[in-house]
């Protein structure tokens, strides 16, 4: 333990004075190479030039380079892969693509991701605006907000243990530890096994997403919300419309940009979605997804470098477009000055 | 077609007294300006009247119906914000249209009253474009018609002239004047804290101190007979001269008042002695600030001026045309 701590720290240490020294290091050599105080002024300037145009590409190096490295590289290593066999060693063409498509385990990821993309990232969202609104007018507004912030803060395999003991069952006769089915027998209903009930198992799944995103849609959009004009909200007040009317027509529309960013934010945290289904149902009882089921012929019992990569150019090229939309979206707020 | 009457109205925020006991009766199509320093409860008041505040104490009513529960869209005005607070994702015509949209109206309806109201305030080429596509004076222009289309009673402005440019300013005090004499029956109630446009713009201004009403009356009332010290030096530009000490007492007055324009001005003789500090020559009047032993005196010069600074100067007030105030700031008959 003592050994893992100061082996970290040393880690800390050596990581941001490595970097330090880096910079200032790479700064006095370029100053040194191009020296601003040569002999005549005309070297001067140029070599100054030379320093302003340098600079950029020095400091940004390391970052470029270990982009390059961890992000692009393995893009094309996986579209490599894709078209090659089982051990990446043959070309075998589209076959990967054209088996992923036939294939009854794909399908169902696909659709249900596709369940996935439709419930969680609108009701987190709609969760999101309904506490924002709610939160903004009561004094303890402030703390309920904090507490619904809170999972998000627990990584996605300890919210899903949590609920796990949520959705537990036990036995014919045996006590009930689940709250769910605990309450249910109190109510004189039967235990069910709930992450085993075909289709409406994604629900129950899909729930703890929500559970600890709707924090996050929460606090963004509240911060948006208290940027709408006040006096838009009075205007309306007297024009007559209603409170419905007026988070509707006059407080929504108003920030619509900030709803996208959330919204496409979570849809592809959504796309990605594999750590729950791991832990939860590890993809049974017809809950499988594509990053588990990626994951499961990538490095488990498949084996399938090709199948594996496959499934992962599909992931990717699905998020691509909403990726693209979200940061135009973020973008184009920030230049709105919203 | 509406009679506004505030009855001893009171507003406080908790401890703090916004307003105080403020009694007003506003007949059916008058033009009201409420004016004051910052801070008086101008605007409170106002927000009072529309409803977006609640009332303390003390009643208000409309059309003799007291309505201090009646939400703000069942009192029948219309108000046009300082900031004109538009829809920035409607468009004009959604803009104008919202309140008939409100009401039920159908469809047809809405669009011939959003086009009548657009061709009066030549916003019809302007229809479709969103409010950050208009101009500031085009903005104001769709707050107006905003109240316009509702055809409501009572007009409340809440300093709508404080977001536009010296010269827009002076334009739009101009057809806001206009606009009151096309809807003669329309009352109009005017919140600024520029006494010009209250001078020329109201048939009566409310003078407001500290949340209380100093003084009611129609701009000439204010200039000639103002009620108080506080009033004098509120009400005419420049500023009312307030003078104590002897020469105030040869007058029977503990303060004095003395418009810059209602002084003799003499090199030889005169009731106070002072020394020119300042002049500015204007072409058409010169104002000249004399050093006396009662402080510094703004005078008021037709034409060009005489004297230069640093000239002795003897200032005598017109005994016709003086304030007398007494002790407690009030006027002396």
């Amino acid at each position: 333990m003592l050994e893992q701590l100061v082996s970290a720290l040393v880690t800390v240490v050596l990581g941001v004075g490595g970097c330090l020294a880096y910079f200032y290091g790479s700064n006095i050599l370029l100053d040194r190479l191009f020296p601003a105080s040569a002999s005549n002024d005309m070297a001067a300037v140029r070599n100054l030039k030379i320093q302003s145009s340098v600079r950029p590409w020095l400091f940004l190096g390391p970052a470029l380079i270990l982009l390059t490295v961890y992000l692009i590289y393995p893009v094309f290593q996986t579209i490599w892969l894709s078209f090659h066999d089982k051990a990446g060693t043959s070309f075998v063409g589209t076959a990967n693509y054209s088996w992923a498509f036939n294939d009854s385990q794909f399908r169902q990821s696909i659709f249900n991701n596709f369940l996935w993309l439709l419930v969680v990232p609108a009701a987190c969202t709609f969760f999101g605006l309904v506490i924002a609104v709610l939160t903004d007018r009561i004094w303890w507004g402030g703390l309920a907000k904090s507490l619904i912030f809170l999972p998000l803060a627990i990584s996605f395999v300890g919210a899903s243990v949590i609920w796990k003991f949520v959705y537990d069952y036990r036995g014919e006769g045996q006590e009930q530890i689940g709250i769910l089915n605990a309450l249910i027998v109190w109510f004189g209903g039967d235990p069910q096994v709930w992450i085993s009930l075909p289709f409406w198992n994604n629900f129950f799944l899909m729930v703890i997403l929500i559970w600890i995103q709707t924090g996050f849609a929460t606090v963004i959009l509240g911060a948006a919300l208290r940027g709408v004009p006040e006096d838009t909200l009075e205007a309306a007040t007297i024009d007559g419309a209603g409170p419905f009317k007026i988070f509707w027509r006059i407080m929504v529309p108003q920030i619509m940009p900030t709803i996208i960013v959330v919204w496409t934010t979570i849809t592809v945290l959504v796309l990605k979605v594999f750590d729950i289904v791991l832990t939860m149902t590890n993809g049974q009882w017809d809950t499988q997804v594509l990053a588990n089921l990626m994951f499961d012929w990538m490095f488990r019992g498949g084996g399938d470098f090709g199948r594996g990569a496959a499934i992962a150019i599909v992931i990717m090229l699905a998020v691509l477009p909403i990726m693209i939309w979200n940061i135009r979206q973020a973008n184009a707020e920030q230049k709105g000055g919203h | 077609m509406a009679d506004i009457r505030l009855t001893d109205l009171n507003k406080s925020y908790g401890a703090i007294h916004i307003l105080k006991d403020v009694s007003l009766d506003i007949t059916s199509g008058e033009f009201i300006v409420f004016v004051g320093p910052s801070g008086c409860g101008k605007s409170t008041l106002l927000r009072s009247i529309c409803g977006l505040e609640s009332i303390t104490s003390g009643t208000l009513e409309i059309d003799h119906a007291v309505v201090n529960e009646v939400p703000p869209s069942k009192r029948g005005i219309a108000m046009v914000f300082q900031s004109y607070a538009l829809y920035p994702h409607m468009s004009v015509y959604e803009n104008i249209g919202f309140a008939l949209e409100n009401q039920g109206l159908p469809r047809a309806e809405i669009k011939q009253k959003v086009e009548k109201v657009a061709d009066m305030l030549q916003l019809t080429p302007y229809l479709t474009r969103l409010p950050k596509a208009l101009s500031g004076g085009q903005r104001q222009r769709v707050a107006i018609g905003r109240a316009i289309v509702r055809g409501a009673k009572v007009f409340l402005f809440d300093e709508p002239l404080s977001n536009l440019d010296a010269a827009l300013r002076v334009q739009t005090r101009m057809e806001i004047a206009k606009l009151k004499r096309s809807m003669p029956k329309t009352t109009m109630i005017y919140v600024t804290h520029d006494q010009v446009e209250a001078m020329t713009l109201a048939d009566r201004i409310v003078v407001l101190q500290a949340g209380r009403v100093e003084q009611v009356g129609t701009p000439m009332e204010l200039y000639d007979r103002p009620a108080n010290t506080f009033v004098a030096g509120f009400i005419g530009s420049p500023k009312m001269n307030l003078i104590t000490g002897e020469p105030a007492a040869r007058h029977k007055a503990h303060t004095l008042g003395v418009r810059p324009e209602h002084f003799e001005l003499s090199a030889a003789t005169g009731e106070i002695k002072g020394m020119v500090e300042y002049t500015e020559v204007l072409g058409s009047d010169s104002f000249l600030y004399v050093a006396t032993p009662q402080g510094l005196l703004t005078v008021r010069e037709e034409g060009k001026t005489a004297f230069k600074p640093g000239d002795t100067v003897h200032v005598t007030p017109a005994a016709a045309l003086v304030h007398r105030f007494g002790e407690d700031g009030k006027r002396l008959a």
